[in-house]
């Protein structure tokens, strides 16, 4: 179905479920217990987990095919949340031109980068998209001020023209919306000691992330994508054929491009506020972190990789000493603040150490990234059924 | 190209689907209550939100000192601080309003996404009424428009850029801290006595929104005096090595430097500019002199001994005579054995005015909370009278005009008081055109 083999279908299909069923697979505590502070099922974090999957889905068609890894990718994102605000200011509160606007224009910028670093493969490549993205994040940050509004962020004003919609009724800003249908109203389910939020905000960027996967699955398994696989494996071999490799990693660069400027402006429309730092070098980074750790090449790898980073800068990093004393009371007193003392090391404003170990040991131990500690536990089970099939059926 | 299947079962089926997922987000409509996050249960959180990483974590952290010691002494533990000396007498060590005060933190890592991020967490999961912190202006007024948003206070800790109350204010965002107009009118008369009425000066200016307010206000109250701006050079953020900055400044014909930088960027251009000696040379006749107007603790302490002389502005200092202060100084020092700083003072004072308003408007009602800060005098919280202003919600108080220690006792006795400024000097009209003209406004306050 949909140009997909069976196994494709079923696998798309399994990403759709896992997706809606989000509000649901992230609130497993009850609101009111301990356990709580490990809740991730709140609106603003699962849009960021859609959002962030996204961008990672359209990196990996660049680094995961065809081997390029981009430092710069946070520029697109800036690029299409500058547009997708832009058009909030200029045009309508209507998410869908902003998010065109947002995907177009990142496209075009990653078509005049794109055109100049990949000139240069390997590490040259990487350090020409970095110069470039840290370049856009000082103009953003200083030069480009009327355009950007600089430190405090481009936001909406009261007084933005907004030429197709009706003019304000009340002194509170608009929100963004599609066709009238507010982002940030949410819906609460009230089940026994549970809580489940339904975000419509949500709802919106898990459709436009499930059809950039689909997208980008479509384009793994197309002649295109072999083609990418292709410059990976041996780009010189490739040009000797006779075969320009230029227009394919240009448009792989596009294309992933084109995926960091829609999420983006995903970003500008689930929360209608962009600061420079947005494309600052940590964030370009932290797409490739994002990648590594949940499996380049992959196609799940990446939207594992995003959420694991996420949660970990969300909740980890909101644990501080007085909840740790919460959680070790029943300790002795002295040896209590011995274990939150080191505790306390790993969560709050430790966390990046957190995450740094963590993705040391997925580099070290697991170099396919989460998937492959997915598959090795599947192989394991497998072979333990397997094992135990040939004890029952034996081969004669 | 691949074959493209359209099966019409395929197709009825991803149509019904489609058709469903679209009608599905008409049920949705947000919950009914009074106002976003009202406390139904015995506790109401406070979130704090400061820079735990990256370069003003010194700042964050010493804020998250303060809240928490702020938030014991609501809940009356400890000796009770600056709750026995406040003007306004309704917080009694019981909580606010009966309920037990709790709080929840996040790290803003200085960057106005993470901020806003951590912002939306404890407002949609952990169910915060007010949310306070800041260390940079640009997270200050992104969080204050989240809050605006979400209808939810915000109580902005350290930020000093015009902006926050002036063209960026809002309904529900609250500002104790002084700014950068503030700064530059506090340290125009003490400069003039100091250095006379005919220097020329040269601005090194940190390349974003609040070097630039901080610039136009120090530049505008200096040339007041008669002084001379010579030039203005830019410099990025975060830049470490100034001494390409500062060496043309010694031909310039300037006397005067003055550093419009923050944080680890003014310990770096101060020392580098003594380095060059530039401290010991004179120009035209006159003996070269340094300026940093925003100063901090934690800036001093890192720029050690090439600080001695120079003058600043700040909103509070520790050590100061008055009651409110002896009694934050102390408790403070009992909990934690040293002086908190003055983007520990704001977070503290911040913490206390919103549990105030909210005894004294008696519900957690934003839009009831921000009338009663509107306009609201009190005293006994350091620096004398303060006036939260209805207009754009900025305080107004006193400013301390300082001056790196020539030789410091201690490690914490870095600055001393040269001048307490008083409050009618650095008073400016609501739509002055620093803050934003007449376009500025408040808008309406958000109960969500």
């Amino acid at each position: 179905m949909l140009g997909l083999s069976q196994k494709d279908t079923r696998f798309l299909f399994i990403v759709i479920a896992l997706t809606l069923l989000t509000p649901f697979l992230l609130n497993p505590f009850p609101t009111d217990s301990a356990l709580a502070q490990f809740n991730a099922g709140y609106p603003a974090l699962m849009q960021r987990f859609a959002i962030y999957g996204l961008m990672a889905i359209g990196f990996n068609i660049l680094f995961g095919l065809t081997g390029y890894l981009s430092f710069g990718h946070a520029a697109f994102l800036g690029v299409g949340s500058y547009a997708a605000v832009w058009m909030f200011k200029l045009l309508s509160m209507n998410v869908l031109p902003a998010i065109i606007m947002a995907t177009l224009l990142a496209g075009l910028f990653a078509l005049v980068i794109g055109f100049i670093s990949l000139r240069r493969s390997g590490i040259y490549f990487s350090i020409l998209t970095l110069a470039f993205a840290e370049m856009s994040y000082r103009l953003a940050y200083s030069v480009f001020t009327p355009v950007t509004n600089g430190e405090s962020g481009l936001q909406l004003g009261l007084k933005d023209p907004r030429i197709l919609d009706a003019p304000l009724t009340s002194a509170s800003l608009p929100v963004p919306g599609l066709f009238g249908l507010k982002m940030n109203s949410s819906w609460t389910l009230d089940l026994g000691p549970w809580d489940f939020t339904f975000n419509v905000g949500y709802y919106f960027c898990a459709v436009v992330a499930i059809l950039g996967f689909y997208l980008s699955l479509r384009i793994f398994r197309s002649p295109f994508g072999l083609m990418l696989r292709a410059i990976k494996s041996n780009q010189n071999r490739l040009n000797y054929t006779g075969l320009n490799s230029r227009p394919y990693t240009l448009a792989a660069f596009v294309i992933s491009g084109m995926y960091a400027g829609l999420a983006g402006g995903l970003l500008a429309a689930m929360d209608p506020l962009v600061g420079a730092e947005r494309m600052q070098w940590t964030a370009s980074g932290e797409v490739v972190l994002m990648t590594i750790v949940g499996g380049v090449g992959t196609l799940m790898g990446p939207v594992l990789g995003a959420g694991f980073i996420k949660y970990a800068e969300n909740i980890f990093s909101k644990i501080n000493e007085s909840i740790l004393h919460s959680w070790f009371s029943w300790l002795p007193d002295g040896l209590e603040d011995a274990v939150v003392w080191i505790f306390a090391r790993f969560v709050g404003e430790g966390w990046h150490l957190t995450l740094g170990l963590m993705f040391m040991v997925i580099v070290i131990a697991l170099p396919g990234g989460l998937v492959e500690g997915g598959q090795r536990i599947a192989r394991f089970l497998r072979r333990k059924s397997d094992d135990s099939a040939a004890t029952t059926t034996p081969a004669e | 190209m691949s074959k493209m299947n359209f099966s019409r079962r395929g197709v009825l089926k991803t149509g019904a689907v489609t058709g469903a997922g679209l009608a599905l987000p008409t049920i949705f409509t947000s919950s009914a209550s009074a106002y976003t996050n009202e406390p139904t249960g015995s506790s109401v959180k406070f979130g704090f939100n400061v820079p735990q990483t990256g370069p003003y974590a010194e700042e964050g952290l010493d804020e998250l000192r303060a809240f928490e010691l702020a938030v014991q002494h609501l809940n009356g533990e400890g000796d009770g601080g600056m709750l026995n000396t406040m003007s306004s007498k309704t917080l009694g060590g019981n909580g606010v309003l009966g309920k037990k005060v709790e709080f929840v933190t996040g790290d803003t890592q200085t960057k106005s996404d993470v901020a806003r991020a951590s912002a939306q967490s404890m407002i949609q999961k952990d169910g915060v009424v007010m949310v306070s912190g800041g260390s940079s202006s640009g997270v200050a007024v992104a969080v204050q428009s989240l809050c605006q948003e979400a209808g939810i206070i915000f109580m902005a800790a350290l930020t000093h850029s015009n902006d926050t109350t002036g063209k960026d204010r809002k309904a529900n965002g609250f500002r104790y801290f002084f700014n950068a107009y503030m700064s530059g009118a506090a340290i125009a008369p003490v400069l003039s006595s100091a250095y006379g009425n005919e220097r020329r000066a040269y601005h090194l200016t940190a390349d974003y929104t609040w070097g630039w307010t901080q610039q136009e206000s120090i530049a505008a109250s200096t040339e007041a005096l008669g002084w001379e701006t010579v030039s203005n050079v830019l410099t990025p953020v975060g830049a470490g090595d100034f001494s390409s900055y500062i060496a043309p400044v010694i031909n310039s014909g300037a006397d005067v430097l003055i550093l419009n930088h923050y944080g680890g960027d003014m310990v770096n251009s101060l020392s580098q500019a003594v380095q060059f000696g530039l401290r010991d040379k004179m120009v035209n006749g006159k003996q070269f002199e340094i300026i940093v107007p925003l100063y901090s603790e934690l800036m001093a302490a890192g720029a050690g001994s090439n600080i001695q002389g120079v003058y600043g502005t700040m909103n509070w200092n520790w050590q100061l005579q008055d009651p409110g202060t002896q009694a934050f100084v102390k408790s403070f020092g009992e909990k934690y054995g040293r002086p908190p700083s003055g983007a520990a003072h704001t977070a503290y004072v911040q913490t206390l005015l919103y549990a105030d308003a909210a005894t004294r408007a008696g519900t957690f009602e934003p839009c009831q909370i921000g009338a009663a800060l509107e306009g609201f005098e009190f005293d006994g919280m350091g620096i004398g009278p303060t006036t939260y202003r209805a207009e754009d919600h900025q305080c107004f108080k006193d400013v301390l005009v300082m001056k790196g220690k020539d030789s410091p006792a201690n490690e914490y006795d870095t600055l001393e008081i040269v001048e307490v400024t008083p409050r009618a000097q650095v008073e400016y009209a609501a739509d002055h055109p620093m803050f934003g003209g007449a376009e500025a406004s408040l808008g309406e306050c958000n109960n969500g």
